[in-house]
């Protein structure tokens, strides 16, 4: 059988890339390099890409291009029911998807001016404290491979490996959880799941001593983190920074400790402010947000309440049980008309945020009844904290990039959603 | 609470309306007083931080676009939402708030590479998360679900391999659509560009033809 080749030709890639790196090519030829850093690149944690020009070993500009992780998240959510978008809030910060589940849900119970019991608030809270501690653990542990603390890492992950097989307990996925349901959970958690919780707390605060011992005075560390990457308080407020990037520029706002949801002003905790901004203090702030959510879980778990696990009252948002619709009439056709049209919302416009491991996630939903929105906006903290890179950046050296990205924690699946 | 503010909002404020909200106060301003509005929430009212910037396309309705803005104060603790009617249906076009906050610099990049807003005085107006030459406004709603055929980003790469993003197969998905038929009959805007159940798909079609070329050579 006779074959031909076919020669593709994608031009010089060099002289692409240069090209695409900076507009006015002429003015790269002098003295400063232009540089281009991912999108796929071990430092930028995915697919964040940075253009930049370097003078010697300073950056001399930095352009942060996005984009690469683009789903149309906000567009898929206007075409299915509030339930059908739970699955899609995982791959948002899906380092952290038991959060977005439970902010999404929060905030499309808040249109609905919905009450879930206290149980289910309780376990939303051991969800979202659950998931912030995988976050920061990784976090840490990804930031200190960053500055060429290897070890760390190793310590992290291991703990957050025992927090997977507690999400699998828990929503019989490891990582995609799409845990929660508008008005409650997917189901009431698993018997002796609470003292395996405990028990995880009890091994986690070892090894963040670990952690500790080996970063926080850490001289290679230090050098590499104090000073290093400095936000002005007024710069982080004037760019939105949310979260732990917020609060160590010495910005005292947590939505938990201040505008309280799931009942957290119940529980005894501390919100760690930092004073400097630097990067030191953005690894500081994650280190101890995790020692405040295992006392924020022990307490929880010490006072767990009983009860129902789903808003019962709400017919027309939370579908019955299985038993329940397998048995009788009525139930069966609640189960129909809430699969095939959605939970019956009603018309408005709501903001709901809260406060997940990387900062505020907020959704901004309007909807003019019925069980789809007719818009959804998603505001990924990450977005946010990232549009300050290109003030942030320019000034240091190339090789703190890799440090000030890694003290950012960000996740590209928010960013672009 | 909310009322006290909307009534101090007013007082000085007297082109400011309320607007219906599930929670917070929400306020609608007119666009040509936008920037004075939120320079005075931010300097003399503690609104210091903008949280949010998004649009709202109303389809048929006109004003067509809606502007949503949302601020927190970072000491009262307080969200605040204000909605900016676009004037012009066509080409919407609202004032930009980077002068103000450096946080509207990205949100206002992306309302207008997903929207379609343009924001009058922006610094950089160009497309955030999709390439600077895609040729539309993927949020509005009269763009359909699966997308719209287009060139690929790399003109070059295009060329050399005659490649191009193709509109997403809708079929099966979990889209929301009413009635009986075909999702590509009953639902228009998750209308399928490529293939349907009664059609198949394009890589299907071209696999099946290029087979019997080769059998008749």
């Amino acid at each position: 059988m006779a074959t031909t080749t076919k020669e593709i030709s994608i031009g010089d890639l060099g002289a692409r890339s240069s090209e695409a790196t900076h507009h006015s090519a002429t003015e790269l030829q002098g003295e400063t390099m232009a540089l281009n850093v991912g999108p796929s690149h071990p430092t930028t944690h995915g697919v964040l890409r940075l253009k930049m020009e370097l003078d010697g070993d300073v950056v001399k500009r930095c352009e942060p291009v996005l984009g690469y992780l683009h789903r149309g998240d906000e567009k898929i959510a206007e075409n299915m029911t509030y339930n059908q978008f739970v699955p899609y809030t995982d791959r948002l910060d899906y380092l952290a998807p038991l959060a977005n589940n439970v902010a999404y849900a929060m905030a499309v119970e808040k249109l609905a001016a919905l009450e879930v019991p206290e149980r289910c608030q309780a376990i939303r809270v051991l969800c979202s404290e659950l998931a912030r501690i995988s976050s920061h653990l990784l976090g840490v542990g990804v930031y200190g491979m960053d500055a060429g603390a290897w070890t760390v890492f190793m310590y992290t992950f291991t703990e957050r490996e025992k927090l997977y097989t507690l999400f699998e307990e828990l929503t019989g996925a490891r990582f995609t959880t799409s845990y929660t349901r508008i008005g409650g959970v997917a189901r009431d958690i698993p018997d002796g799941w609470l003292g395996r919780v405990l028990e995880f707390c009890k091994g986690v605060l070892p090894v963040l001593d670990q952690v500790d011992k080996l970063l926080t005075r850490n001289r290679i560390f230090m050098d590499r983190t104090v000073g290093v990457g400095v936000i002005s308080k007024e710069d982080a407020i004037s760019y939105g920074l949310t979260g732990p990037n917020l609060r160590a520029c010495g910005v005292d706002l947590d939505l938990r400790k201040d505008k309280p949801y799931l009942g957290y002003d119940k529980f005894d905790f501390e919100v760690p402010v930092g004073t400097n901004g630097d990067c030191y203090d953005r690894y500081l702030m994650r280190a101890e947000e995790v020692r405040q959510s295992v006392a924020i879980i022990r307490q929880c778990i010490d006072k767990f309440p009983e009860g129902s696990y789903y808003a019962e009252d709400a017919k027309k948002i939370f579908a019955p049980q299985k038993s329940k619709v397998l048995t009788s009439m009525e139930e069966l056709i609640q189960n129909f008309m809430i699969v095939t049209e959605g939970p019956q919302v009603p018309a408005g416009e709501v903001y709901f945020e809260a406060e997940n491991p990387k900062g505020a996630l907020g959704f901004f939903i309007v909807s003019k009844g019925g069980g789809v929105p007719y818009r959804l906006k998603i505001r990924g903290p990450s977005f946010c904290n990232l549009s300050i890179l290109d003030k942030l950046i320019p000034g240091h050296f190339l090789t703190d990039i890799t440090v000030i990205l890694g003290s950012l924690d960000f996740v590209m699946g928010e960013c672009d959603r | 609470m909310a009322q006290s503010e909307l009534a101090q909002f007013q007082e000085r404020f007297d082109y400011l309306t309320e607007r219906p909200s599930s929670d917070h106060l929400a306020v609608n301003c007119p666009p040509e007083k936008l920037v004075e509005f939120t320079t005075a929430l931010r300097d003399d009212f503690g609104y210091d931080m903008l949280i949010d910037v998004t649009a709202v396309d109303w389809d048929a309705q006109s004003p067509r676009f809606t502007g949503i803005y949302h601020l927190l104060s970072t000491t009262k603790h307080e969200y605040l939402r204000i909605a900016v009617a676009c004037p012009d249906d066509i080409h919407p076009s609202l004032p930009s708030l980077t002068s103000v906050f450096a946080a509207a610099n990205w949100h206002e990049r992306e309302t207008y590479d997903l929207m379609g807003i343009h924001y009058a005085g922006h610094p950089n107006l160009r497309r955030i998360l999709m390439w600077d030459a895609y040729p539309y406004h993927p949020l509005r709603k009269d763009f359909p679900l699966a997308g719209i055929e287009v060139p690929l980003p790399a003109a070059d790469v295009a060329e050399a391999t005659q490649a191009k993003v193709i509109a997403a197969p809708m079929m099966g998905g979990p889209f929301v659509s009413s009635g009986d038929g075909t999702m590509d009959q009953t639902e228009p805007r998750a209308r399928d560009e490529s293939w349907t159940e009664e059609r198949e798909r394009p890589n299907d079609r071209a696999e099946k033809s290029e087979s019997s070329t080769d059998l008749a050579r």
